[in-house]
């Protein structure tokens, strides 16, 4: 068997965070080399602080200035660091219970070896020289006894409100085992479809299993590039990440012989004259620009043929 | 099944932007209206469900983790409830199955979403290799089902605007409400930009951060009590051949389960408001019929005579719905809270006088997820 085609699929997308008052209060206070904790209900100083109790779940106020120095209470070593990790070298994730606190922080030691790192070992905070009020502002722990630096002199600068969280994600889509033939058809300006075996519905683009009998939908179908708009919309709103400038429409069509329709674009007519039951046919891009994709097919357009009568795709819409 | 109640209902102030709180503290916001309102308070609860929308949506996956502490959760089992749009009407039905099951005396349940934390557009059109890059969100989804709608019922034009320009008026008679605007007319809906043709930009939803919460009891616990007679959930796949998009099968025999379970055989006649989750403005007369409230083609002659409006013979979404405040994760919540507040007589200044039995609605998807509740005043 053949590897299904695969392709890369990349997600992206700068997350903000509202920190709120308690967690806007501890990134604040970083940017003066403070760290900042908040005392619980039973008395214990949780750093970083928790803006609701753990115990009572009542909100919590007392902010309490801890030390940024501290103790590895537990640790884990990490020889070969991960892109947007704190350290481009070995290092270890550490728990740290910084000296005036009762919980533990998680933060990166840059300890050189893991022989050379203990639970129980005492830690001080390396603070970054250009502090923006985030958890990394403390650039890593480095072993040592030696005091904390000193706090700066708080600064006119506002108050942390909002911190911008990065997410990438790297993904291989693979396409499944029904959709390779499809895939390679098109490679080829061929449309392939599958028929279920109990409903003998034609499915385009082909599904590993009928979505209403269960069964695998072994029959192959070869379809023309021709078909019939069911319905449609005109796309006129700007987004991020939109592929086709706007106004452009967003068409379903069904081709001849096949039982689903599918989304697809319409271009060759004005939007405002485009109508449900329009005959169109598919506009392929330049041969030597073929792939795997539907995107074989730039657009439809209409095929001058008569509108199909209401009646033959209404049970599609 | 025994007997169970929402007691307590709280929202949040809905905004494009609430860059005030966090999402902990926007779920407290309501978390602790709803408890006030129930007369009860931490070691009350036995338990919690929590409810939000697609994780990329605000790039939070694990709930549950996250909020652990901030929803009372320590020492409690916590359950997350996934079901795309629908899910804050799935957290309800879920959060009130396990006290009507006799596993716990009073839950609460909260859904919530902070949209500014991200762009619900884009994560809708991610695109996928291999295919056809058109989507255009949920409204280049759902725009062509309504056309479709239209085509098939053989609606004149203006029914979307009638039902935008009352769901706005009834959004500037509740206090929480994202978008209040008393003045607004359907002509002033028609000249509004067509933004996903044949939706204009009057017809559509916000992008709203919010918050609901319900707390679910056995027994009242402050006199107030919105007694859940039937719940209905029912699922299908996003596409098939020969789906109807317009009037899915899930949605009417979610209905239909739904009314039989409430003993209800005439849902016009019988039910005095309801909440449906309307996100685009032909939602209203496309979920009339497929509820049951009207015959199939024949929805949007409620809207245009009127009856869905405050006073009306079904007054729909008279909260202003999805349509005046949209947190998505909690839109679903909403609508099944406010119903519960209009039969405890405690929705303010958008009640329906007399309403008694109320039904709250919610779907997402592909209008795929279907989640509903009825509510009366009486235990049943």
């Amino acid at each position: 068997m053949t590897r299904p085609l695969s392709a890369p699929l990349d997600v992206g997308f700068d997350y903000t965070r509202s920190t709120g008052p308690t967690l806007g209060r501890f990134l604040t206070d970083l940017r003066h080399r403070r760290v900042t904790g908040i005392r619980g209900a039973d008395g214990r100083v949780h750093v970083p602080p928790l803006e609701y109790d753990p115990v009572t779940a009542e909100p919590l106020s007392e902010f309490v200035g801890v030390a940024s120095t501290g103790v590895v209470r537990g640790w884990s070593w990490i020889p070969d660091p991960l892109e947007g990790q704190p350290l481009d070298r070995p290092f270890a994730w550490a728990l740290i219970q910084l000296d005036g606190a009762d919980t533990a922080l998680l933060h990166a030691v840059d300890a050189g070896s893991p022989d050379a790192i203990t639970t129980g070992a005492r830690v001080r905070a390396r603070w970054r020289a250009a502090r923006v009020g985030a958890i990394t502002d403390i650039e890593y722990f480095e072993l040592s006894d030696e005091p904390a630096d000193p706090p700066t002199d708080a600064s006119p600068d506002n108050d942390v409100t909002m911190v911008v969280t990065p997410v990438n994600l790297h993904y291989t889509h693979s396409a499944s085992p029904t959709e390779d033939p499809f895939l390679r058809g098109l490679m080829e300006g061929r449309l392939i479809a599958q028929r279920c075996p109990a409903c003998e519905k034609v499915y385009f683009p082909p599904r590993p299993a009928c979505p209403t009998d269960g069964v695998p939908t072994t029959d192959q179908v070869e379809l023309s590039d021709r078909g019939t708009v069911t319905t449609f919309c005109i796309v006129n709103v700007p987004f991020l990440g939109q592929r086709i400038p706007p106004p452009y429409v967003s068409a379903y069509v069904l081709l001849d012989g096949a039982d689903i329709p599918f989304l697809h674009l319409l271009l060759g007519i004005a939007p405002e004259d485009v109508r449900m039951g329009m005959r169109v046919e598919a506009v392929w891009k330049p041969r030597e620009e073929w792939g795997p994709t539907m995107q074989n097919i730039d657009h439809f357009r209409p095929s001058g043929e008569p509108d199909a009568p209401f009646d033959s795709y209404s049970r599609h819409l | 099944m025994r007997p169970a109640a929402v007691v307590g209902t709280g929202q949040t102030h809905h905004a494009a932007k609430r860059l005030d709180v966090s999402m902990a503290g926007l779920c407290r916001e309501a978390i602790d209206r709803a408890m006030a309102d129930a007369g009860v308070d931490w070691p009350d609860i036995d338990a919690v469900v929590v409810g939000k929308a697609p994780d990329l949506f605000e790039g939070v996956m694990m709930p549950e983790l996250f909020l652990a502490d901030a929803l009372g959760a320590t020492g409690k089992p916590l359950l997350r409830v996934h079901t795309a749009g629908s899910v804050g009407g799935s957290t309800g039905n879920v959060a009130a199955s396990l006290v009507q099951s006799g596993v716990h005396d009073r839950v609460l349940a909260v859904a919530f979403e902070k949209q500014s934390e991200s762009n619900a557009m884009w994560a809708l059109s991610v695109p996928t290799p291999f295919t056809m890059p058109v989507h255009a969100g949920a409204g280049g989804y759902f725009a062509p089902h309504v056309r479709a709608y239209i085509r098939r019922a053989g609606a004149p034009e203006h029914i979307g605007a009638m039902v935008a320009a009352k769901d706005r008026r009834n959004g500037s008679l509740n206090p929480y409400a994202h978008l209040k605007q008393p003045d607004i007319t359907v002509e002033s809906v028609r000249a509004s930009t067509m933004l996903w043709d044949p939706i204009r930009y009057d017809e559509t939803c916000p992008s709203s951060d919010g918050a609901c919460a319900v707390v679910i009891s056995a027994e009242p616990t402050s006199g107030q009590a919105a007694w859940i007679r039937a719940t209905a959930m029912r699922t299908e796949p996003t596409t098939f051949a020969g789906r109807d998009q317009v009037n899915p099968q899930a949605g009417r025999d979610a209905a239909r389960a739904l009314w039989r379970q409430a003993g209800i055989t005439d849902p016009l006649s019988e039910v005095d408001t309801a909440e449906i989750y309307v996100p685009f403005s032909w939602f209203e007369p496309m979920w009339l019929e497929n509820l049951g409230f009207a015959e199939t083609g024949q929805g949007w002659k409620l809207t245009e005579a009127g009856e869905t409006e405050i006073g009306g013979r079904l007054p729909v979404n008279p909260s202003g719905g999805v349509l005046s405040s949209n947190p998505i994760g909690a839109s679903g919540l909403l609508r099944f809270a406010e119903a519960a507040m209009q039969v405890m007589g405690t929705a303010g200044d958008h009640q329906v006088d007399g309403a008694r039995v109320a039904l709250g609605h919610a779907y997402g998807g592909g209008s795929q997820f279907f989640a509903m509740w009825v509510v009366g005043s009486e235990k049943p």
